[in-house]
């Protein structure tokens, strides 16, 4: 039988459907095994670099991507690394989020054991461009308002934007992405306040 | 569209059939990344590559192929492709694919990689078909850069922003960046990409008609 007549075939074509997807299924697992361990540790570069990127140079001797401690907050877990030198804590360092004009906002910050800022940095942002990408360290340098900045200073009804009666600026023409970065932030302070019994506890690997 | 030709594959694929201008397909992708000259290139030669390969396979299974499950064969076949491609690039060259992944991913929503092989790949042979995945692609790459470049040049005040990190240090000598220019945010934004393109097509057009006009001057003597 010529595959002319065949193809016409009523069984042909449940048959040709699943062989393609059979052997596309097939390329995409051996691909996605050969690509795993080389994504996975292309991501874990990228991680120590943001982290790093927040963290004063030279403060941690540690390897803080292995030093982590799972904390529940407000039912999320988020993972908080833990910067030490010499074995000595110096700083944590964990990701916090908040709805911005378009979208989640996440947000990369250190605090030092005072509970003061040592840097922030967005980290993902569909805000718009122009306008809300301000928050980015390459675009302004704005981010960099909040470093050594703690709960107690500004004072809590000072931690806004100026147009809210705070202390941070706002850009001209965007005013809520950075009210939602500073509340990330406040909240993320008062998120290692509430728990650095938790977050301080243990000596890690 | 049977047409061997490869003077007409390239012909078609860079003005004639061009993917933005003439077909109209991928406005999708082409409207969200052509902020920038570097976007809009990255993105062309993504698409070119993927275009390229399908096309091929499209080509080569084209007789197995039974007319009745033919798109959804396509679609499974062009989705796999991007995948692959997506996981490659972001494990073998990670910061290039920080820079175009985003894009990867909207390939497989570029229906001008169906179209091709809905209206080429599958009625022609296996190297007719690669140039026209070729001559398509960097027709579209042309479009996307093109657009992207104005966008940017109005919008941000710059030209090839970032493509030094896109293709390597070598290329830095593309950007150009002109003193004292706030940039006209509007181009950035999604209304400048329809205006943008809105005047490309304008100009197309007028640019055919001169061409048609000539050639029917040219012609008319030769026929009288």
């Amino acid at each position: 039988m010529s595959l002319d007549t065949l193809r016409d075939k009523l069984g042909y074509q449940p048959l040709l459907l699943g062989v393609v997807a059979l052997l596309a299924s097939a390329a995409l697992a051996v691909v996605s095994s050969a690509t795993a361990p080389a994504i996975a540790a292309a991501e874990a570069k990228d991680l120590r670099d943001s982290l790093s990127d927040v963290l004063p140079a030279g403060l941690a001797d540690n390897d803080f991507l292995k030093d982590t401690v799972d904390i529940d907050r407000d039912g999320k877990m988020v993972t908080v690394y833990r910067a030490r030198r010499g074995g000595e804590l110096q700083a944590v360092l964990f990701k916090v989020a908040e709805r911005g004009y378009s979208g989640e906002i996440q947000v990369l910050m250190a605090v030092d054991m005072d509970g003061r800022t040592l840097g922030v940095r967005v980290l993902k942002h569909t805000e718009t461009p122009g306008l809300g990408d301000k928050v980015e360290l390459r675009k302004d340098d704005w981010v960099l308002d909040f470093n050594g900045k703690s709960l107690g200073d500004p004072a809590p009804e000072k931690w806004a934007v100026k147009k809210d009666n705070g202390v941070f600026d706002q850009f001209a023409g965007a005013t809520i992405t950075p009210r939602a970065v500073v509340k990330a932030v406040k909240g993320g302070l008062a998120f290692y306040a509430a728990r650095k019994q938790d977050i301080t506890a243990g000596s890690g690997s | 569209m049977s047409d061997n030709n490869y003077g007409t594959i390239v012909k078609d694929g860079l003005w004639e059939q061009n993917v933005v201008f003439a077909q109209m397909l991928a406005l999708c992708p082409t409207m969200a990344v052509t902020t920038s000259g570097t976007n809009g290139l990255g993105m062309g030669l993504a698409s070119t590559a993927v275009l390229v390969v399908s096309n091929i396979l499209v080509s080569i299974i084209r007789k197995t192929v039974s007319d009745q499950v033919r798109i959804p064969v396509f679609v499974v076949l062009i989705a796999t492709l991007v995948t692959i491609v997506d996981l490659a690039m972001n494990a073998w060259v990670h910061e290039l694919y920080k820079v175009l992944g985003l894009f990867i991913a909207l390939i497989v929503v570029n229906c001008a990689i169906l179209g091709r092989a809905e209206a080429y790949a599958v009625k022609n042979g296996v190297l007719a078909s690669a140039a026209d995945g070729l001559a398509m692609g960097i027709g579209f790459t042309g479009a996307l850069t093109v657009i992207g470049l104005v966008r940017e040049f109005l919008g941000s005040g710059t030209l090839f922003a970032q493509a030094s990190q896109m293709l390597g240090p070598a290329f830095a000598f593309l950007e150009v960046q002109i003193p004292d220019y706030g940039g006209a945010l509007l181009m950035i934004l999604p209304p400048g990409g329809f205006a943008v393109l809105g005047f490309m097509l304008a100009g197309k057009r007028i640019i055919d008609q001169k061409l048609a006009a000539r050639g029917e001057a040219a012609a008319a003597p030769a026929t009288a």
